[in-house]
This record gives structure tokens, C-alpha cells and sequence, in this order.
């Protein structure tokens, strides 16, 4: 049964009725490719939520202060400020296009009245800062109300200016450019736990910056070869401890993760930690490698888990045991079959995201059609439910879906070979406190809620 | 495609006669793809490394499997006549370039592009290629007219292109080897100096069967030559 509403710790995944809240986005059957979401991230508080597209463009939500006619209703997330953080680049040198995709963005806790995101594209990352202004001055003295300068020597009185209120203005101001650093495409940033730092990682080096400066960053791991000949493993996700402000781990395309300690030495190409799952020699095939690399890495608020995300599979690891996880939850194994096609048609190499509840009593990953997977860690149950605009009427609770791998289907149930496999969920993300979880289904970023009794 | 993906346990099933053409019919389609897939990632405006080392290492694997495969592998008499020709079908893929009109004068132009062909050796070793010509013509040329050992003669092929001497190819896909000219950054993270849109190189490759007009045919073998060779040095 779901917790009370509002109060209390939120039970997790499974035991709740998920319902429909808002979704976001064009509903035109042709989307624009600059309009597809590339990164979802709530902030700290849960109150605002990011996204950033191919267009380089974020929207920032906000969630609308609760009802006091209806306590028990959640707010609504509307659109608070849009900005364009990413402009396309051409690199002259290379003659290369740099996408302004936004990759990445990461929130900075709270500590003033302004909000402070990490915006990513291949090349570059931005801090801003998005402030509000609801009050305007009136009454100066050198200029009248239009702006227009006033000659001084027609002043003949002084007065004070007054700060009169004006309609909320959303400001959205880039603070540090931190360019130049990465020769490879950056997949992660991370912000410490000292609120000071963060790393960014391509697929060869991870950097160290320091917020407050932007001409200068640190190399902690280095993983290109002397010989580029004997190039075999990529980095493909980092991110910093939750508390540890001297620890963060790195995922390859191995399928393996490698826990760092920067105390240890200044480079951190030797790890603290090392974790990797031993093949299961039955299942292998000439895509093990291809389905073992991991596309993404989290550790759970607590810190004392990370979970990480491979083609098939989303598994959990104790940072104390590095022999292999303690958790595996299969997100589509009736894919496995399909591996060859898959690589014919490139959509083994999508790159799924995943993430923990607040309480990290559940994880929730995107599949294809349009389908995301919730794993409850304390039942060991599961759900796959459908973002679609089918199942958009306010508060309607969500129906679990079914696939069926092969022969016989039943009512209600999706055959493997009717699924849609353009329209993939690969970032998700879960409101830090409550029972909110957004969902990007390609240019439409779906709210869902649970049900309130 | 397949229905299944592809095991690898079909290599080492040993306890009936092992069905080499099937087995080897489908690593040679996925190694041809695989290929394709390279080339391509490598022309477009940013190629995705990941994605390229995992393509890169899937290669590797393949073919240490089918070399592994040719040691002990004894063609069987029924298959030895369809195991060439369905080789060239499943490389028809690759043979379908620039190249396949190079067929006919194979001579001529052995001297000509510094590495006329997907699977070659970067310019370092064009010796061993230069008596057959571009070797997925070598292929065709060479396949109706065999038999038995025809089919193990077009392996010694395939592999003296993919595997040879100084690095191998796959290999040689990260590798620099016009270090001076070439920053190793640069190069991976792009493509220096490739002048080809996308869509003429889409156009080369892809299967169409009607062979392009000569004049911008040469234009764009000048490019797809490029092209490869960033391919290789990269």
C-alpha cells in the first residue's frame, strides 16, 4: 500500500499506483530532431526539474507550489525558465562539427536565492545561474522611466529610486565556460560532495575542475595508450561519491568499474577498487563484449551501493564486494536473441540511463517502446509500464505491460517483433524525495505520479 | 536478419563433422558488416569512439576465430562449390565499391590508389595485394573458377588482407601511421582533411548495382581513397 500522502517514507516502486501527471512536448507525429531530450535531472530539492535537448536548448520546470484547497494534491511542474545553453561550433582545425547536444546536466546544491546547473555538450561545460527578478527600481535620477538619459543640468531635485514590484522574470546567465579541456566527447559530469569541485569525463581522460576556475583543470585518469593501436576499452561514465568527496568511480565498455581514491596519488589510473562480473561462458556470443559495456553509473544516496546499467541488465554492486553484484534485474532478456539485428540496425549501442528512488528501495531504467522498467529491491518485483500518449488522461493509472518473447502471445501482451525500437526511454529520473519520476520518451518528457489516497 | 544472435559455441561443437559454410557464411556477413559500419562511423562529422572500439573489437574477435577455424578446418566436398559463392555473396557488401570497377584492370591499378580497399594494409604493404589486384575483386574473380582448394585459397585471401604482416588491420584502425602529419587527437576525433559529405560517401557505398558515371566516379574515389586512408590510420 502506498504511504500516507505527503508524509512519511514513500514505499517504494511496485507497492504504488502510478498515474499520468502532465507530459510535455509537441504532440506532431514529426519531431524535430533538435526537440529530442537529451538529459532529465531534478535538483536537490525536487522542486525544479532540467532538460536539455539536441538543440542545445534547457527547460528548467518548476513545481508549482501545493493547493492549500487540496493538501493532497501534488504540485505541477510548468515551464520556469528556457535558455539556450549550447550553440552548434564548427572546429576549424579538425574540420569538425562540435554538436551542442546537451549531454549532461548536473544541479549544484542550493546555498542562495539563485540556482546553479552544470550544462554539457561534447566539448564544453557551462555553469549558469537562473535567478529571479520580481522587483523593478523606479525613480532615478539620470535616466526617466523609458531609459532615455536625462541632461544633467536639467535636474533640479534629487530623489531617492524605489523598488516597486514587477511581474517574475526568470534570468538564466552563463557564469564559467570551462572549454578546452576534453579532446574526446564528454559523457559525464559529476559535482562533489565539497560543493567546490567536479569532474567531467570523456572517453579517454576524466578532469578535475574547480568551479570558481575555468583556464585550468586537473587530469585524474588518463586511459589512452601510447599506441592508439591498442585502443580496446573506452571510459563510458563517472560520477564522485555522494559523501566521499575524495572518491568517484568510472564505468568502461567492458563492463567493468574501477573505484578511485584521490588521496592515493594525483593520477588515479591505479584503482582503489576494481569491479567486474565473471562471464558466464554458456551465454557467450560475438556481442558479449558490445552488451557487457556500461552506459551508465549511479551510487545510491546512502553511498554504500552503486548501480550500473549494461544493454540487458541493470545490476547493483556493494562498493565492498568488488567480485560481483548483488543484485541483477533483467530489463529486456527477450532481446537477446535479437542481438544481430540489433547491431545491424546500431540500437545496440543505445545508451540507457538509470536511477534510485529516494530512499533507494528502487531502481527505474528506460527500454524500448516507449517502456521503462521499475525493480523493487525489497519485494523483487518488477513492472514495465508505457509512457504514451494513449494512457494521457489526468491521474489515470498506468497498466503494466507485457512482452511476449516468442510463440504464443496473450491478451494484452506485445510480441517482441511489434516493438517499436525508435522510440527508446533512455534518460529517466526520480524526484529525490517523493514518488515523481519524469521520463523523456524521445521530444516528450512524461511526469508520473503516484496515486494519492 | 538472424534470429538468433550469433553463438560462438557453433565453433567449437566438435562432435559432429562441424558445418564449416554456415558457421563461417555468418562471421564473414557479420565481419563484412561490421566493416561497413566502421567506415561509415568513420565518415560521418564525429565518430562515436565507443562505439567504434566495440566494432573494432568485435572485428578482432572474428577474426581470431575464423583463423583459429582455418587451422583445422577441413572443407567438406558437398559445400566446397556453394562455399566460395556464398562468400561472395555475403561480401558483396564490400565488393560493391568504387573498387568492383577496378575489377576488370586489376593490373592497371595496382600501382594507382595508395589502399584501394577496405580490408587492405595501410601503404605499407601494398606488395601482397598488388599481384591480385583490390582483393574483393580478387574474390570474384577468383571464386566461380574454384573448387576445394579454391575455398581455402579465398580464406588465405581473406586473412592475408585482414592479418598480416606488420599491423593488423583492425589494429591499424587506431593506429597513427603518418604520425607527422596527422595529430593523433585530431585524427581520432575526426576526420582531418576529409572533404566528403556524407551523402557522396553514403552514395559510394551503398548497394545500388547500377555502376555511377566515370567522371564523378573518379571524384569520388579520390574522396572514399581519403577516406580509407584516415580508415586505416586511424
Amino acid at each position: 500500500m502506498a504511504g500516507a500522502g505527503g508524509g512519511g517514507c514513500p514505499a517504494s516502486g511496485n507497492d504504488l499506483q502510478w498515474c499520468f501527471s502532465q507530459v510535455k512536448g509537441a504532440i506532431d507525429e514529426d519531431v524535430a530532431e533538435a526537440d529530442i531530450i537529451s538529459t532529465v535531472e531534478f535538483n536537490y530539492s525536487g522542486d525544479l526539474l532540467a532538460t536539455g535537448d539536441k538543440g542545445g536548448r534547457v527547460v528548467i520546470f518548476q513545481r508549482e507550489q501545493e493547493n492549500k484547497s487540496h493538501p493532497h494534491s501534488r504540485g505541477e511542474y510548468n515551464v520556469y525558465s528556457t535558455f539556450q545553453s549550447h550553440e552548434p561550433e564548427f572546429d576549424y582545425l579538425k574540420s569538425l562539427e562540435i554538436e551542442e547536444k546537451i549531454n549532461k546536466i548536473r544541479w549544484l546544491p542550493q546555498q542562495n536565492a539563485a540556482h546553479f546547473l552544470l550544462s554539457t555538450n561534447d566539448k564544453t561545460i557551462k555553469l549558469w545561474k537562473i535567478s529571479e527578478r520580481d522587483k523593478r527600481a523606479e525613480g532615478y535620477n539620470l535616466k526617466d522611466e523609458d531609459g532615455r538619459l536625462r541632461d544633467p543640468f536639467r535636474i533640479t531635485a534629487l530623489r531617492v529610486p524605489i523598488l516597486k514590484p514587477m511581474d517574475l522574470m526568470v534570468e538564466a546567465s552563463p557564469r564559467r565556460i570551462f572549454a578546452n579541456a576534453h579532446t574526446y566527447h564528454i559523457n559525464s559530469i559529476s559535482v562533489n560532495s565539497d560543493h567546490e569541485t567536479y569532474l567531467s569525463a570523456d572517453d579517454l581522460r576524466i578532469n578535475l575542475w574547480h568551479l570558481e576556475i575555468t583556464d585550468r583543470s586537473f587530469n585524474i585518469v588518463d586511459i589512452k595508450p601510447a599506441n592508439m593501436e591498442e585502443l580496446t576499452e573506452v571510459i563510458t561514465a563517472a560520477e564522485f561519491h555522494p559523501h566521499q568527496c575524495n572518491v568517484f568511480v568510472y564505468s568502461s565498455s567492458k563492463g567493468t568499474i574501477r573505484l578511485c581514491d584521490m588521496r592515493s596519488s594525483a593520477l588515479c589510473d591505479r584503482h582503489s577498487k576494481f569491479f567486474e562480473e565473471p562471464e558466464d561462458p554458456s551465454s557467450r556470443s560475438f556481442f558479449s563484449e558490445i552488451i557487457s559495456s556500461i552506459s551508465d553509473v549511479k551510487f545510491s544516496h546512502s553511498g554504500r551501493y552503486m548501480m550500473t546499467r549494461d544493454y540487458l541488465s541493470v545490476k547493483v554492486w556493494d562498493l565492498n564486494m568488488e567480485s560481483r553484484p548483488v543484485e541483477t534485474h533483467q530489463v529486456h532478456e527477450y532481446l537477446r536473441s535479437k542481438l544481430c539485428s540489433l547491431y545491424e540496425n546500431d540500437c545496440i549501442f543505445d545508451k540507457f540511463e538509470c536511477c534510485w528512488n529516494g530512499p533507494d528501495s528502487a531502481i527505474m531504467t528506460g527500454s524500448y517502446n516507449n517502456f521503462f522498467r521499475m525493480f523493487d529491491r525489497n519485494t523483487r518485483r518488477d513492472v514495465t509500464l508505457e509512457a504514451s500518449r494513449e494512457n494521457s488522461k489526468p491521474r489515470a493509472s498506468l497498466k503494466p505491460r507485457r512482452v511476449c518473447p516468442g510463440g504464443k502471445r496473450k491478451k494484452d501482451e506485445i510480441s517482441v517483433d511489434s516493438l517499436d525500437f525508435n522510440k527508446k526511454i533512455l534518460h529517466t529520473a526520480w524526484h529525490p524525495n517523493d514518488n515523481i519520476i519524469a521520463v523523456a520518451a524521445t521530444n516528450n518528457l512524461y511526469i508520473f505520479q503516484d496515486k494519492v489516497n | 536478419m538472424f534470429a538468433r544472435g550469433l553463438k560462438r559455441k557453433c565453433a567449437d561443437s566438435e562432435d559432429s563433422p562441424p558445418a564449416p559454410p554456415a558457421c563461417s557464411l555468418q562471421r564473414q556477413s557479420l565481419l563484412d558488416m561490421s566493416l561497413v559500419k566502421l567506415q561509415l562511423c568513420h565518415m560521418l562529422a564525429e565518430p562515436n569512439l565507443c562505439r567504434s572500439v566495440l566494432i573494432a573489437n568485435t572485428v578482432r574477435q572474428l577474426q581470431e576465430e575464423m583463423s583459429q577455424d582455418s587451422a583445422w578446418q577441413v572443407p567438406a566436398p558437398a559445400s566446397a562449390g556453394r562455399g566460395p559463392l556464398e562468400r561472395l555473396v555475403s561480401t558483396e557488401i564490400l565488393c560493391r565499391t568504387p573498387w568492383e570497377q577496378q575489377g576488370g584492370h586489376s593490373a592497371a591499378d595496382s600501382g594507382g590508389s595508395p589502399a584501394p580497399d577496405l580490408l587492405s594494409e595501410p601503404p605499407g604493404a601494398p606488395s601482397a595485394q598488388a599481384p591480385r589486384g583490390a582483393p574483393g575483386c580478387a574474390w570474384e574473380a577468383a571464386s566461380p573458377r574454384e573448387s576445394r582448394g579454391g575455398f581455402q585459397r579465398s580464406l588465405d585471401q581473406i586473412f592475408e588482407t585482414l592479418d598480416s604482416k606488420a599491423p593488423r588491420a583492425a589494429e591499424g584502425l587506431f593506429a597513427d601511421v603518418d604520425g607527422p602529419y596527422y595529430d593523433l587527437d585530431a585524427v581520432l576525433t575526426g576526420m582531418v582533411g576529409a572533404k566528403s559529405v556524407p551523402g557522396d560517401g553514403f552514395e559510394t557505398l551503398a548497394p545500388t548495382g547500377a555502376p555511377p558515371p566515370g567522371v564523378s566516379y573518379k571524384r569520388d574515389l579520390g574522396e572514399l581513397d581519403h577516406v580509407v586512408e584516415i580508415l586505416v590510420e586511424t
